[in-house]
């Protein structure tokens, strides 16, 4: 187990470089850094434009520059903006914190939910619930997260305009209020982001619950505990749902390694300082590095939680042997 | 996701092989007392006969027919052009008041129009992604999965470079590099370098199990070459988990465009997509149609093309001989 989690590791740092190389080459590309000190009068002489474009390595070719952003992202944490001249590394992490707290608050929600529909689903196959069930997650698969987020939004600032009654707001994420209040003004604030979130991944949970479910219902050893006059529940439960449980560890732990940095459209909408929302603004600044240190943490984040998935999996089926 | 149901007759029991009926398990008179006949049926006569007879499916293909049949005559169904302005009529919630029935926007131009101008510009961006991108996967999975050694591992890497990231994050960027929004077939041409990936494994994974049988082994035995065998003889057997992705592939890539033009990465103006439009409903929060119309056209259009897939899997999986209800 030892040795291939250390394989794994090992395999992921070439795939590593080769992303940030690739992403390096493309982000470089997409715009020049200096543009606006070009356009501000005071430093737009064709010596302090050498000289920044020395300092900043910005003169040499592209693999030295890499290798020069390299040494950086490891010495410096990250670096710092070509933009703003400040380090990197406040930001993100702030960042990492607010969209923690959202994607933990909608997985732990969505999970529950989802099991829960899932299992009941099952067992109940075919009857009205589970059609109902089957029909709203298929529409909340198929829904784009930004329409559900703007729709949200709409319900919400008509509540407030109507009624002036402020149940969610629908962007931010406090709004200056004293120590007393803060947590509840902070649920109010990111109350809408999670439920968005919370949608998109319960339908996907309940889907899955209750296609494993139904998978293993349908078992020899299932049809065994029932020929021994186990009583249903304990089949279900002690049976059933354990065994049910495996894949979706693994599909929580897919999902919410993509969250982390993924939820771009969710926080744009709400105007949430996480993580997508630091990308997005970044990115239309042309801010190289700090796209840069985004890209970094997301692709470590995707790797480490496909490793943490198919860690679990082994750990929790016997039958999977990893050597 | 298979779910067990019972199996219903289709007349003809499974084993077929060229027409005839292996073990003759069917009695004539009771197949012609039902009021059929045992008749010769290729794969593709099955398959499409499971198709028609999953309803769900085809409220999908009809509902698809109807959504993109208004985007591909927009120029003739649309009461208006997507930029004709109507000063009078600013900010109009739907009303039949000069065939407004989706209402008008922020300077006058008629919603009903624009989403469907919309829904053109989404239906090429999500019908040539999929077509490209199968086209293309096909192509270096069957050789990957073909020839496997070094071709096969340079392949698969970067495939899984694809992996590392989330598609929006790389889509983001490298829209970014090439100016923020470009032309429609900009963003085809972005979303088509990242869509082949998924056809491409599974063409590999079933080429590298088809590699090994016996009826390739045959072919090479007579002398037939390497692209003979395998776009003659091997590719008919890979065409049903294609179809059902390129199927696919269309809605996401539909949603894709939407997300891209939603962020302002997407297509450049004047051309309406609807993604675009509900990015440009975001402004005006009581102005709810301008937000709504256009999201539920999305939604319709991923749902009836997740039907229609769904029923391409059920009917174009040759171990099933099932109809789901």
């Amino acid at each position: 187990m030892l040795t291939y989690i250390a394989r794994r590791i090992l395999y992921s740092i070439p795939v590593l470089l080769a992303t940030s190389f690739l992403s390096f080459t493309f982000v470089t590309k997409a715009g020049d850094p200096l543009a606006n000190l070009r356009a501000n009068p005071r430093t737009n002489s064709p010596g302090v434009l050498k000289h920044l474009a020395h300092v900043y390595h910005l003169d040499q070719s592209l693999p030295i520059r890499y290798w020069y952003w390299l040494q950086d992202v490891f010495e410096h944490k990250l670096g710092q903006s070509l933009l703003t001249s400040q380090p990197i590394w406040p930001d993100i992490s702030r960042a990492i914190g607010h969209t923690l707290q959202i994607v933990l608050l909608a997985q732990v929600i969505a999970l529950i939910l989802g099991v829960a529909v899932g299992i009941y689903s099952a067992i109940r196959q075919y009857s009205v619930f589970d059609y109902t069930m089957t029909s709203l997650s298929f529409l909340g698969y198929a829904m784009p997260t930004f329409w559900l987020a703007l729709i949200l939004q709409i319900i919400f600032v008509d509540i407030y305009l109507k009624w002036h009654v402020r149940i969610f707001y629908t962007s931010g994420l406090n709004s200056g209020v004293t120590s007393s209040t803060w947590s509840i003004d902070r649920l109010q604030h990111i109350a809408l982001p999670v439920i968005t979130l919370t949608v998109v991944s319960f339908a996907l949970y309940s889907r899955y619950m209750r296609a494993t479910m139904l998978d293993v219902i349908n078992s020899d050893y299932v049809r065994t505990a029932r020929a021994k006059g186990l009583p249903e529940r304990l089949v279900i439960f002690r049976h059933v749902v354990r065994n049910a449980l495996i894949p979706i560890t693994t599909v929580t732990a897919l999902q919410f390694g993509a969250l982390l940095g993924g939820a771009i459209v969710t926080e744009t909408i709400f105007t949430l300082d996480g993580m997508g929302f630091f990308f997005i603004n970044r990115l239309q600044a042309n801010d190289v590095y700090a796209v840069m240190a985004y890209i970094i943490v997301v692709a470590v984040t995707v790797i480490v939680f496909n490793l943490i998935a198919d860690i679990l999996y082994g750990v929790l089926d016997p039958r999977i042997r990893y050597d | 996701m298979t779910e067990p149901t019972a199996p219903l007759d289709l007349g003809t029991p499974p084993a077929v092989l060229d027409g005839m009926p292996i073990g003759v398990p069917v009695s004539v008179d009771t197949t012609e007392a039902q009021g059929m006949e045992l008749t010769a049926r290729s794969q593709w006569s099955y398959a499409r006969r499971r198709f028609v007879r999953h309803r769900l499916a085809m409220i999908g293909l009809l509902g698809l027919i109807v959504i993109f049949g208004a985007g591909a005559l927009a120029n003739y169904v649309a009461p208006y052009t997507f930029d004709q302005i109507d000063l009078t009529n600013v900010l109009h919630s739907p009303t039949t008041v000069g065939h407004h029935v989706f209402g008008t926007d922020e300077i006058g131009r008629d919603y009903l129009s624009r989403v469907i101008y919309g829904i053109r510009t989404s239906e090429q961006v999500g019908l040539t992604v999929a077509v490209v991108s199968s086209i293309f996967g096909l192509f270096v999975g069957a050789i990957a999965g073909y020839y496997r050694g070094w071709v096969d591992n340079v392949i698969m890497r970067i495939t899984d470079l694809v992996l590392t990231l989330p598609v929006l994050v790389v889509l983001l960027t490298v829209a970014a590099m090439l100016g923020r929004s470009g032309s429609e077939w900009t963003i085809v041409a972005i979303l088509a370098a990242f869509f082949w990936t998924p056809i491409c494994r599974i063409v590999r994974g079933v080429f590298l199990s088809l590699r090994e049988k016996e009826y390739v082994e045959a072919a090479k035995a007579v002398g037939a070459g390497d692209m003979r065998i395998m776009f003659r003889h091997m590719l008919p057997n890979t065409l049903g988990p294609i179809v059902v992705n390129g199927t696919l592939a269309v809605a996401d890539a539909i949603i894709i465009e939407a997300f891209l033009s939603f962020l302002g990465f997407g297509i450049a103006d004047p051309t309406p997509s609807l993604g675009k439009l509900v990015a440009g409903g975001q402004q005006f929060p009581q102005d709810w149609w301008l937000t709504v119309i256009p999201g539920l056209v999305l939604v319709m259009i991923v749902v009836c093309v997740n039907f229609v897939g769904d029923g391409l899997r059920d009917a174009l999986d040759p171990q099933q001989r099932r109809v789901r209800a």
